[in-house]
């Protein structure tokens, strides 16, 4: 390694090509790519470490362990199809989400706060805002890095899925079409789920209180909703199924896809919303990541330097 | 083991000069939160070069750079940071500005070279850039071997010098470091001093350095601004601050003819009617006389006498007043109370014996 000299003297460069030169304090006069490709560095970054990378050996473990666990299924039931010659796959592409709405709600719990809770917690916020980029740039960055981390988490699977059930020779446009709605329904979901786990995450420096926090907003919203729809369907208020449906960010999914996406609902009775309140669903849905953005925007306009 | 020795130009320290000469230039500027006033109709003109702030906590200096960053809109008045004004260009600025915060802020899972890369890249440096700026810029401040490890292992000292990175790796035109001694130990501390004014001898970068200890922008600054409660107390140079001083140091060897050469100038000196002081207490200091120049025959005296007796002058120069004694002479608020704090006597390790004297003088 460079043997370090005093900095004052730069070595004239003479003679001895071995020698280490001192070259003094040199000045940059390359580009400067300023605020978009910041915000691009910072998006880059935050993707990267969503799965550990770029991070110790120890963050890596749970991201992409989640990940494994998230395609294995997709795997197996591929594996199954090809070797037994199924007419159709086990699963619906836009359905595979939903069953594995845990492993999500988990991923999205580890890696929100970890995100955005450690530049809280370490305060290296205000480094980035004595950057070219502006408030807006950061929680845009972060947000559509968690976005595409799940939606890479999520997307993933059905890829598997879809991949398999060409191989075992199923009809391709029924395929593809069922691709395509499932991508579209994995896209809203990583966008719902990251804006609200960022904005809770957001909230506190604190590690620990940002997962247990997501978990709980994530398991407790879908625990009683479900509750609720149970009882409403056993009281044979099938109206009420799907208004209730509305208060848990899996059910709204559901919602939106049965309605849209030629999705078969998971609410009670197999009832999914009508197309009316389909729209209601879309909604509610597009309004909650809008104000995930608006909220983490006041939040990071406040927290500066 | 040859080591990019073609394609670079050596540097040849760059006058700073960014457009004309001033850096920052404030007019009237205040800021008011709904209880307090941070800032009150402050207006300066800072020029290249080392420009210290002082002024105690709550001073209103961290809301200045909050402001000279266009990251708080000033309540009212003005403000350009290298000619970009900073209620509309902020952005601009902030590319040609390098910041260095108060507190930590490092993330301990990182390497000090992993982070640097990526402050550089946020900053607009492409990629093959950032990491040769990286590595040029963690050499300069002194970080080698140590800055692949986590950070969270580091000594404080260490850890200054990322953040002191941090805010170089763009070789930006201006730095502001906020208070960048803080909780180092007088060796690091003289350290960090050295290397802030290496950034403008040998970087050619102009820095804005904000301090609560008058005694350390002495050393290090060529312009002192003074804040209290929003206000500008005084902006002056450092040799402004102390050119009325009249003390003089002289040092002298033994001979065998005087064994304790300081004493026998004392006593001729003494037998001419200019009254003589030992120097003060420090180690080292005993060798040191102090007296008081009348004017330019002083000086002639003081030789004469030294050389009558056939001894010889180590050395004889003219003690600087510290700068804490001026303010605490001129104003009577909040800096002056400050400035007994911020003469640094405890540090013994100097750069320079005159260092070390003039510490003790101003204590």
């Amino acid at each position: 390694m460079a043997v370090e000299q005093p900095l004052r003297t730069p070595a004239p460069t003479s003679g001895d090509q071995t020698r280490i030169h001192n070259i003094g304090y040199r000045s940059y006069e390359g580009p400067r790519l300023g605020r978009s490709y910041a915000r691009l560095s910072l998006y880059s970054q935050s993707l990267r470490g969503s799965y550990g990378l770029g991070r110790s050996a120890k963050s890596k473990v749970l991201p992409m362990l989640l990940f494994v666990v998230m395609c294995i299924p997709a795997a197996i039931m591929v594996a199954v199809a090809v070797a037994t010659k199924v007419k159709e796959l086990p699963v619906d592409y836009t359905r595979y989400a939903i069953i594995m709405q845990a492993v999500i709600s988990l991923y999205i719990a580890s890696q929100a706060p970890q995100s955005v809770s450690r530049d809280l917690r370490f305060k290296t916020v205000p480094l980035y805002f004595s950057r070219p980029i502006e408030t807006a740039d950061y929680v845009r960055a972060k947000f559509a890095a968690l976005t595409s981390a799940l939606f890479i988490l999520t997307a993933t699977p059905l890829l598997v899925l879809y991949v398999g059930a060409l191989l075992a020779e199923l009809d391709f446009a029924d395929q593809t079409k069922g691709f395509a709605q499932g991508l579209v329904s994995v896209a809203l979901l990583s966008l719902l789920f990251a804006g609200i786990g960022l904005v809770i995450a957001a909230v506190t420096p604190r590690r620990g209180f940002g997962i247990a926090a997501v978990i709980a907003v994530l398991t407790i919203s879908y625990g009683a909703v479900s509750t609720l729809q149970a009882i409403a369907h056993v009281q044979d208020s099938s109206q009420a199924i799907a208004w209730i449906g509305l208060f848990s960010p899996v059910t709204l999914i559901d919602g939106v896809q049965s309605a849209f996406l030629g999705a078969s609902t998971t609410f009670p009775g197999g009832v999914g919303p009508s197309n009316g309140e389909g729209v209601v669903y879309v909604l509610i849905t597009l309004g909650l990541i809008a104000a995930c953005y608006g909220l983490l925007t006041r939040r990071y306009r406040k927290v500066g330097l | 083991m040859p080591r990019r020795l073609s394609g670079l130009t050596t540097r040849v320290a760059r006058v700073t000069n960014v457009g004309g000469v001033t850096v920052i230039a404030t007019e009237s500027l205040s800021k008011r939160f709904p209880r307090v006033t941070a800032l009150d109709r402050l207006s300066m003109d800072v020029g290249p070069g080392v420009t210290g702030l002082v002024g105690a906590n709550g001073a209103g200096k961290s809301t200045l750079i909050k402001i000279l960053l266009g990251l708080s809109p000033a309540t009212e008045g003005r403000a350009e940071v290298l000619g970009l004004d900073v209620a509309t260009e902020g952005a601009a600025i902030r590319e040609r500005v390098g910041y260095m915060p108060e507190h930590d802020c490092l993330p301990p899972d990182v390497s000090a070279t992993e982070f640097v890369v990526h402050m550089a890249r946020m900053s607009g440096l492409p990629p093959t850039a950032a990491r040769e700026r990286t590595a040029d810029t963690l050499r300069h401040v002194g970080l080698y071997e140590e800055r692949y490890r986590p950070m969270g292992g580091y000594s404080t000292g260490m850890k200054q010098r990322v953040k002191l990175a941090q805010a170089l790796v763009h070789d930006p035109d201006l730095v502001f470091l906020d208070e960048p001694t803080n909780g180092l130990d007088p060796v690091g501390r003289d350290e960090m001093l050295g290397l802030i004014r290496r950034i403008h001898t040998d970087f050619g970068i102009s820095v804005l350095v904000t301090s609560h200890l008058l005694g350390e922008l002495e050393r290090t600054c060529d312009h002192v601004v003074v804040v209290d409660g929003g206000k500008l107390l005084r902006s002056s140079s450092t040799t402004d601050f102390t050119q009325n001083t009249t003390t003089l140091a002289i040092e002298v060897t033994d001979t065998d003819e005087h064994p304790d050469g300081t004493r026998a100038v004392r006593e001729a000196l003494d037998a001419r009617g200019v009254s003589v002081q030992d120097g003060s207490g420090l180690p080292g200091s005993g060798h040191v006389l102090l007296l008081t120049a009348q004017g330019e025959e002083t000086y002639d005296l003081v030789r004469d006498v030294i050389a009558d007796l056939g001894l010889g002058l180590v050395r004889m120069e003219q003690r600087r007043h510290h700068i804490s004694e001026v303010f605490t002479n001129e104003t009577d608020t909040g800096a002056g109370t400050d400035a007994g704090t911020g003469t640094n006597t405890g540090a013994g390790h100097g750069n320079g014996e005159q260092r070390k004297e003039a510490v003790g003088h101003g204590g």
